[in-house]
């Protein structure tokens, strides 16, 4: 089965024969239109601003695949690439303004993205001698040291609070102030569907593909005439021009640069998203920033330890799903092309129910016990999902255990069921099942 | 007269007090089929090391088509003409047979660092990959990923990639090892026609493989050359013999 699995994974991409143009450029296209279309769908501020963050997330966990997924470069500071594409792109701001310089906001995220690409050129000379746990140690220094750097050298990076920057003072083309929302909206979507564009095909170059064969084999590499650390070296550039375009577009969106932007939060939530993703496939990080900033506005609005939820969801991917969101797609692939896809249905469901409510009796449970030691104070009445209960009262933890225990009972025997409906597709063998 | 494809000049090699390589002189002449061969720890490993610039040696000179190479990065060395083969597979596992070939063609074919060319419109490079995954019996599995082929594909599929790019100089290091009677036979016949025009230098275990196969033989002993000439030569030296029964030589 792994050999189907992997097969069929590897497939398409691989063959050497030119591929159609509607098969090549159609997905772009279709792209293009949901993203032009998105803000008369979702028309909300909070959409808005939503879908303005999921881009800026895309782009960058997208860049940050360059070194995660394809180059096998495991990096704790790619947020330094962003943050200078922020500061830098907010500097350029006031000094267009100030200077009255002809100069739309559109082209800024250029100036972030060649801010992003000076310093990987600089840093990532040093750091990409190394693979491996080298060069993650090396990233995380260099994070460490760029953040508390921002906050001393306050001439350029402004300490604590940060520059800012008005975006609406630039030089206005077809009118467009990029006051409102949905106009930076779509300033980040073409920005978006560009560098996703760009990233995707240079996989499709010399490079690229160097970079994956870097990934599996740097000493073979040597052997076929590449220098592995040249190889890191360019993906590492690439990896940062894009970063500070992801930054730029940040900075353009808040109008400010903080010594946030180098934060390790910023370096950890692109690493969890690219990962949750998957590393392993050009969408995976797509999927992956869209669920992180999604999880991360949402989830903060149900609960106030969002981050435990997030923690534990990212524990089980890595350890139930370790190819991630694609790879549980990709997964599917095989039996999508048998038509066989829909007959996996009923078995999803028998598997989905107990596990929500497994899900559910474990929430319950654990904002109980948030209630109890946290909001001592307010006394034991609380509410879960709209329905009020107490605390300290034995039902609801009976409640609680029950689901979390026999919906997990009842999840751990779906599995037969799941594994025998795939077995049913007559796609692959017994080793698929769930993940 | 042509200066030997490979010539080694009083090499050594050691790892802290352990002198593996204990001073090597050899010439393989362009063009020849020239085995390597000697009891295990003998060195021959370390020797392609060497030549393919994996390691430095610690004293001597390495020439490459009579330009010194001793001491260079194995990436310039494969760019001058010399590609090798590793005892175990080395190959680039979560890629697919195919990009594993081109990726073995792609310097040879100019590419060097480009990232402004798309890889599937290099038609040459593409049909010179395709021809290489037909000759070495490959391509029905082309778009298999490298690391879930058989045993026997995956060394079919070191070879392809070590004389994909088409260099003049091919080291083979033990590329029957582990291979059924059936499959050694098929590997020979594909490494006699492989090395068509070129100079091969092959380490071996398999007798068989090694006298159906070289023009030249060399024994390696203890980091010694002990013994170099044609197959009938060495089957007739009384030092190999003694190096191979592990008796006293005197």
């Amino acid at each position: 089965m792994t050999d189907r699995v992997v097969n069929a994974v590897v497939g398409s991409a691989s063959r050497g024969v030119p591929m159609s143009a509607l098969a090549r450029y159609g997905v772009w296209v279709v792209a293009a239109a949901v993203l032009a279309v998105l803000p008369f769908v979702f028309g909300s501020g909070l959409a808005l601003t939503v879908m303005s963050l999921m881009g800026i997330a895309v782009i960058f966990s997208l860049s940050y695949n360059i070194l995660l997924g394809q180059t096998g470069l495991l990096s704790f500071g790619h947020a330094v690439y962003y943050g200078f594409g922020g500061y830098l792109a907010v500097h350029a701001m006031k000094a267009i303004v100030a200077n009255g310089l002809p100069v739309p906001l559109p082209v800024i995220p250029l100036v972030g993205g060649l801010a992003g690409l000076f310093f990987a050129a600089l840093f990532g000379w040093v750091s990409t001698k190394r693979s491996g746990t080298a060069f993650a140690m090396i990233s995380l220094g260099l994070a460490e040291l760029i953040g508390s750097s921002a906050l001393i050298l306050r001439g350029f990076f402004g300490g604590e609070e940060g520059i800012t920057a008005d975006r609406t003072k630039l030089l206005r083309i077809l009118d467009w102030s990029f006051g409102p929302q949905v106009q930076v909206y779509y300033l980040i979507a073409v920005w978006c569907l560009l560098c996703a564009i760009l990233m995707y095909a240079v996989t499709r170059t010399p490079l690229g593909r160097m970079c994956n064969a870097v990934r599996d084999n740097p000493e073979r590499v040597q052997f076929v005439g590449y220098d592995p650390r040249m190889v890191r070296f360019l993906a590492f550039c690439l990896s940062g021009l894009f970063a500070g375009v992801a930054g730029a577009l940040a900075a353009i969106n808040f109008e400010i640069a903080n010594s946030a932007l180098f934060g390790a939060v910023q370096s950890g939530t692109v690493l969890l998203a690219t990962f949750m993703g998957g590393a392993g496939f050009f969408f995976g990080p797509v999927l992956g920033a869209v669920l992180v900033v999604y999880l991360q506005l949402m989830l903060s609005d149900l609960t106030g330890i969002w981050q435990l939820y997030f923690g534990l969801l990212f524990i089980a991917m890595v350890m139930f799903a370790p190819s991630g969101l694609a790879g549980l797609i990709m997964m599917h692939r095989p039996l999508w092309r048998a038509r066989a896809l829909h007959r996996m249905v009923p078995a999803y469901f028998v598997a989905l129910v107990p596990l929500l409510v497994m899900l559910a009796g474990a929430a319950l449970m654990i904002e109980m016990f948030h209630h109890l030691m946290v909001k001592a104070v307010e006394g034991p009445a609380m509410k879960f999902m709209y329905i009020p209960l107490h605390a300290n009262a034995v039902g609801p933890w009976l409640v609680g255990l029950l689901m979390a225990g026999g919906g997990f009972l009842l999840f751990h025997r779906s599995f037969r069921v799941v594994a025998a409906a795939w077995n049913r597709t007559g796609v692959a063998d017994a080793a698929g099942g769930r993940p | 007269m042509n200066a030997p494809a490979i010539e080694l000049r009083g090499v050594r090699k050691s790892f802290g007090a352990t002198e593996v390589i204990r001073g090597v002189d050899l010439a393989v002449a362009a063009g020849e089929r020239h085995a390597v061969i000697g009891p295990n720890g003998a060195g021959k490993s370390t020797l392609f090391n060497l030549v393919s610039g994996l390691l430095a040696p610690s004293s001597g000179s390495i020439l490459l088509k009579g330009d010194d190479v001793t001491g260079l990065p194995p990436q310039l060395i494969n760019r001058r003409g010399l590609s090798r083969s590793f005892q175990v597979t080395n190959i680039f596992h979560r890629m697919s047979v195919w990009e594993n070939v081109r990726c073995g063609l792609l310097w040879a074919g100019g590419q060097r660092y480009s990232f402004w060319r798309s890889v599937d419109n290099l038609s040459e490079i593409n049909a010179r990959t395709e021809r290489v995954l037909a000759d070495f019996n490959l391509l029905e599995r082309r778009d298999v990923a490298a690391g879930v082929l058989t045993y026997a594909e995956q060394r079919a599929l070191e070879i392809a990639i070590t004389i994909a790019g088409g260099a003049d100089v091919i080291l083979l290091d033990e590329p029957t090892a582990g291979m059924s009677r059936h499959e050694t036979d098929r590997a020979v016949e594909l490494i006699r026609r492989i090395s068509e025009g070129r100079t091969l230098i092959i380490v071996e275990h398999d007798m068989s493989v090694v006298f159906g196969l070289a023009d030249r033989i060399s024994v390696l002993v203890y980091g010694e050359i002990v013994a170099s000439g044609t197959p009938q030569e060495i089957r007739n030296s009384a030092r190999v013999k003694e190096a191979y029964l592990g008796q006293e030589a005197h």
